[in-house]
């Protein structure tokens, strides 16, 4: 539903033109602006967290430029397409995530990545998009709300990636794969007393697991944030200097490149998973929230246009897309500040990081062409 | 569910549609509890977040202040701060540092026992400070190093304030010393709430002036902001908001000590044990207090080992102890003047009564002899030459007629049985004896039975009278002043270290003795006499400049305690079985500008105590002594006192 070019002021006319590009290159104008914004707010806060360091800047320039690349092509590609590869995706990555698994095995202790020689590679990024492309597939030509087969095919889909990666051990992006495919299972019109009931059964899960499967940094990560004072120089030190950080920073901050906690390296992991600390010290309460409304705005827009898609899978997968990078946003916002346990989840855009930048933009492109070939859909 | 269903695209759409509208309600309540997270923390909590970070960013330095110094009364200085060298070592900017502690041992500016410790010590520091390894260095270990210092980089030498006596052992009782403060003191510190200002300080005052006035010598330590990094490490970079709270320096301290006299007093107790206290009787500033054996309070500062610590403990002579003030000796007959006056005043006696000295003397119905100190006696004696030759038995039958209640009364008004409260700590009171006194100081009811005989001793100063040379030489001084009683103090004034702003303490009068002139002119005339032939003391006036009243006095051995072996007692025994040589005097005798009192333990008798407040007194009033045979103490530049050691005859 492209709008008709009318006769009007010079702006109206420039707008419509820049629309018309971005039609042709299946990319959402408001979605790219939204994410645009916060990658370079992203940038700015990462040029007073690096200490000033332009190469740092640079890299981050470089990266966002390629999730740009990563995005533009994605979106180029027809849903349908996607739809035919996504069991392969799954079946690769669930291969790959056993080769990590055993080597890690082999070499003793946390393996994530998967060294290809000329690139290095974490196979549970992969998963990240690809169960929520799987489950999406599979309910695709079935009828909705799920029936019982079904959801048991989707639990397989969606557990056997995700038990492989924490058992890496990765319990942060493996409860991450989690969310991602059960959003997909909401979306798709879960019963809501399916939801609480397997809520339940979570719940229960995680107590056995907790007694019988976590790590023990895992468990001290759960004590450190009931009780952060326990441990101020161990797990509990990057709680407390992340909330002396934001809380410090008060309402309009202590300006970029001014805040002590960040700039006089008491606060831990400052550029990568705690650096939106940095944005409440240097920016104070205004800078956060101006921050998280732009990211309210993308994923409003995002689940904006799954809901103007027009088939079961563009719908599911678009949604979950869009729904899951606001948790990425609520887990990594909710951690620094003192809410959830201190899991390995980067804040989407603004944390330094390759492989996060590239994979969130890269699923914003296959939500664009979700969206773009609709009509193709339709007809 | 049926297993065969057909896909309903509006319905799915709806479904949708709801879904992602509740999706969008738990975004915006999720976006809405971490906002409201943020406000908790930015808003209600800012304060505290504020501050625990200024508490991350900055430490806080000590700024010691500088101590006051101690004064004598012409501004010669007692005790001062002066730099002590050390060696410190930068760990990080030292390339080797096993080898750089050997080659310092090599070159001879580090003890080889001290190489492990020095090790650790090192270890234990984080890697930028600067960690102090030797301390104290002499000027040889200084050059030493100076000239082996391109070996040794991360390695220099640096200057700290240390206090400083520079009449080392001179004194020593008066001024006291400093030491590190022990977890008693910090205890006192805190419960007076001073302890904030002692952040940059590691010495407090132990003993006399400089522990009595710690809080005016001390001052207030500041503090200075630095900024750190995580690793505490200071980081150069712009701030304008930290902190300097400068120091307050302590204030000097002048005391009324005479600097010369006190060294003419010391000189001549070399090698005994024995004390004098000389009072400017006008306004009770204390211008010499000695006692002997002192010590060196220097090594204090730096700490003393355990073994030179027992070896000051456990000296037969207890040179720790300030006899001045806290020896307590029978008085003798020093106290015949004061009972005769006593005598005159409350109407008892008359100058004019006479007394025959038989040598010895019995109380009416009692078959026990009381003993002149002459065996055949002095013959026919009234008061006047009672107290010139010391007649025991005169004092015997007045101190009888007296009886003990208007004796201990009459003492009490020259300051004995109490507290002078001079302004230093530790003083004793003595014992000034009274029936009632006997029966609190007794359990057995036997025992708390005053005898009349114990009257009769008594008024010859033994007996249960003990007293301290300082209370000695505040009865002089009252004496002196015919009857003005003046609080003995050290300090007579404070200084301010920036300004010179004096600030005098104001003598306090405590009484005056009432007597009229007429007895007090018989008490003084009568000490007067004794430095005339055949007077106890005539020796001392010989070419003497100004009349000398004085009074000599011995008193049994009553052996200050101590702890000593019985072998190290037998091989000094029957000398310290002498009895105490006394003599107090002031002088000139009409205007008196100075009292003293000088206690010799087993001297005899007071001859060789008289020798010495004869040089004292010419020291104060002349400014020179006038007994050519004895070179008087010289000080050298350095701040050292050059003494030739004396030997005061027997006789």
């Amino acid at each position: 539903m492209y709008e008709p070019i009318e006769v009007g002021s010079r702006s109206r006319r420039t707008f419509s033109a820049a629309g018309r590009i971005l039609g042709a290159l299946k990319l959402d104008g408001p979605l790219l602006v939204g994410l645009g914004l916060i990658t370079l707010f992203g940038l700015v806060v990462l040029y007073s967290a690096s200490g000033q360091n332009w190469n740092r800047v640079i890299d981050g320039a470089i990266r966002a430029a390629l999730g740009g690349v990563a995005m533009c092509a994605l979106a180029q590609v027809k849903p349908a397409f996607l739809r035919r590869i996504a069991l392969l995706m799954w079946i690769m990555g669930v291969v790959l995530l056993i080769v990590v698994d055993i080597t890690g095995h082999i070499g003793k202790g946390a393996q994530r990545w998967l060294d290809l020689g000329f690139i290095r590679f974490q196979p549970s990024e992969i998963m990240k998009l690809a169960v929520p492309m799987t489950c999406a597939w599979w309910l695709h030509d079935r009828a909705l709300p799920p029936d019982w087969k079904s959801l048991l095919v989707l639990a397989v889909i969606i557990l056997v990636p995700t038990a492989l990666t924490i058992i890496q051990p990765d319990l942060g992006t493996g409860g991450l794969i989690l969310i991602g495919g059960m959003l997909v299972v909401i979306l798709a019109g879960l019963q809501f007393r399916v939801i609480f009931g397997l809520a339940a059964a979570g719940a229960a899960a995680g107590w056995f697991a907790w007694h019988y499967f976590l790590y023990d940094y895992q468990k001290q990560r759960v004590f450190t944030l009931l009780d952060p004072e326990s441990d101020k120089l161990g797990a509990g030190y990057h709680i407390i200097q992340s909330q002396i950080a934001i809380g410090s920073g008060g309402v309009f901050g202590k300006g970029l490149l001014n805040g002590s906690q960040g700039q006089l390296e008491f606060l831990p992991e400052r550029t990568t998973d705690f650096i939106f600390a940095m944005v409440g010290e240097e920016l104070g309460l205004f800078g956060a929230a101006i921050l998280l409304l732009l990211y309210v705005f993308v994923v409003g827009r995002a689940l904006y246009l799954a809901v103007e898609t027009q088939d079961t899978f563009a719908r599911l997968l678009a949604g979950s897309i869009a729904l899951t990078f606001f948790v990425y946003v609520f887990i990594n916002a909710g951690m620094v500040s003192g809410l959830l346990p201190v899991v390995g989840v980067p804040l989407p855009l603004v944390s330094y990081g390759g492989t996060s930048m590239v994979t969130l933009l890269a699923g914003f492109g296959i939500l664009m062409s979700l969206y773009s070939h609709r009509k193709l859909v339709a007809s | 569910m049926g297993t065969v269903s057909i896909k309903d695209h509006w319905g799915e759409q709806r479904l949708f549609e709801q879904r992602a509208v509740a999706a969008a309600f738990v975004i915006a309540a999720l976006t809405l509890v971490l906002i409201g997270r943020l406000v908790v923390l930015q808003i209600l909590r800012y304060d505290y977040y504020a501050e625990l970070s200024q508490g991350n960013r900055v430490r806080v330095e000590p700024l010691p202040a500088q101590r006051g110094l101690i004064l004598d009364r012409k501004g010669l200085v007692l005790a001062e701060n002066r730099p002590a060298f050390q060696i410190e070592l930068v760990r990080e900017r030292v390339p080797d540092v096993e080898a750089t502690l050997k080659r310092l041992i090599e070159i001879g500016v580090l003890p080889l026992d001290d190489l492990d410790e020095t090790r650790k010590l090192v270890k234990s520091r984080r890697s930028f400070e600067s960690v102090p390894i030797r301390l104290r260095l002499t000027d040889v270990e200084i050059a030493r190093f100076a000239v082996h210092r391109f070996e040794f980089p991360g390695v220099d030498i640096a200057t700290r304030l240390t206090r400083f006596y520079p009449h080392g052992e001179h004194a020593v009782h008066a001024l006291g010393y400093v030491a590190a403060i022990s977890e008693s003191d910090v205890k006192k510190l805190e419960k007076d709430k001073l302890l904030s200002k002692y952040a940059g300080t590691s010495l407090i005052g132990k003993l006399g002036i400089e522990a009595s006035y710690e809080e005016v010598l001390h001052g207030v330590d500041g503090s200075r902001q630095i900024l750190v990094n995580a690793a505490g490490r200071s980081v150069q970079r712009e701030s304008k908001d930290l902190d300097v709270l400068d120091p307050i320096a302590g204030r000097d301290v002048i005391t009324g000590i005479d600097l010369p006299t006190q060294l003419v007093a010391e000189q001549g107790l070399i090698g005994r044990r024995g004390a004098v206290v000389a009072i400017d009787p006008n306004n009770g500033d204390v211008v010499a207090m000695v006692s002997t054996p002192g010590f060196d309070p220097n090594p204090f500062g730096r700490g003393l080992t355990t073994a030179e610590y027992a070896a000051l403990r456990d000296n037969i002579d207890v040179p720790l102890l300030n006899r001045a003030i806290r020896g307590e000796y029978p008085p003798g007959s020093t106290v015949k003047p004061a009972i005769a006056l006593g005598g005159l005043t409350l109407g008892i006696t008359t100058p004019q009564r006479t007394k025959s000295c038989p040598g010895y003397f019995y109380l009416p119905g009692s078959g026990h002899r009381f003993r002149d100190w002459r065996p055949h006696g002095h013959g026919v004696v009234e008061m006047e030459t009672a107290i010139a030759q010391s007649c025991d038995v005169y004092f015997y039958e007045l101190s009888s007629m007296m009886g003990v209640d208007k004796l201990s009364g009459w003492l009490a008004h020259f300051g004995l049985g109490q507290p002078t409260n001079i302004d230093i700590s530790g003083e004793r009171k003595g014992i000034l004896p009274s029936p009632a006194w006997k029966k609190a100081r007794f359990k057995n009811a036997a025992d708390q039975v005053w005898f009349p005989g114990e009257t009769v001793s008594f008024g010859i100063g033994q007996g249960y009278l003990v007293v301290t040379p300082l209370q000695v030489a505040h009865m002089a001084s009252i004496l002196a002043t015919r009857g003005k009683s003046y609080e003995p103090r050290l300090v007579t004034a404070f200084r301010d270290q920036g300004t010179g702003k004096l600030d005098p303490i104001p003598p306090k009068l405590i009484e005056t003795v009432e007597a009229s002139p007429e007895n007090w002119k018989v008490a003084v005339d009568g000490m007067i006499k004794v430095m005339k032939a055949p007077g106890t003391g005539w020796r001392s006036q010989v070419g003497a400049q100004f009349q000398i009243a004085g009074k000599t006095g011995t008193a049994q051995v009553f052996t200050v305690k101590q702890h000593e072996s019985y072998k190290e007692m037998e091989s000094r025994l029957s000398e310290r079985l002498y009895d105490h040589g006394w003599f107090i005097a002031f002088a000139p005798a009409e205007a008196p500008k100075l009292a003293v009192a000088v206690i010799i333990e087993n001297g005899k008798h007071g001859t060789a105590a008289a020798v010495i407040a004869r040089r004292v007194l010419d020291q104060f009033i002349l400014g020179h002594t006038t007994t050519p045979d004895i070179p008087p103490p010289v000080v050298a530049p350095s701040g050292e006192v050059v003494v030739a050691p004396t030997a005061p005859g027997d006789e």
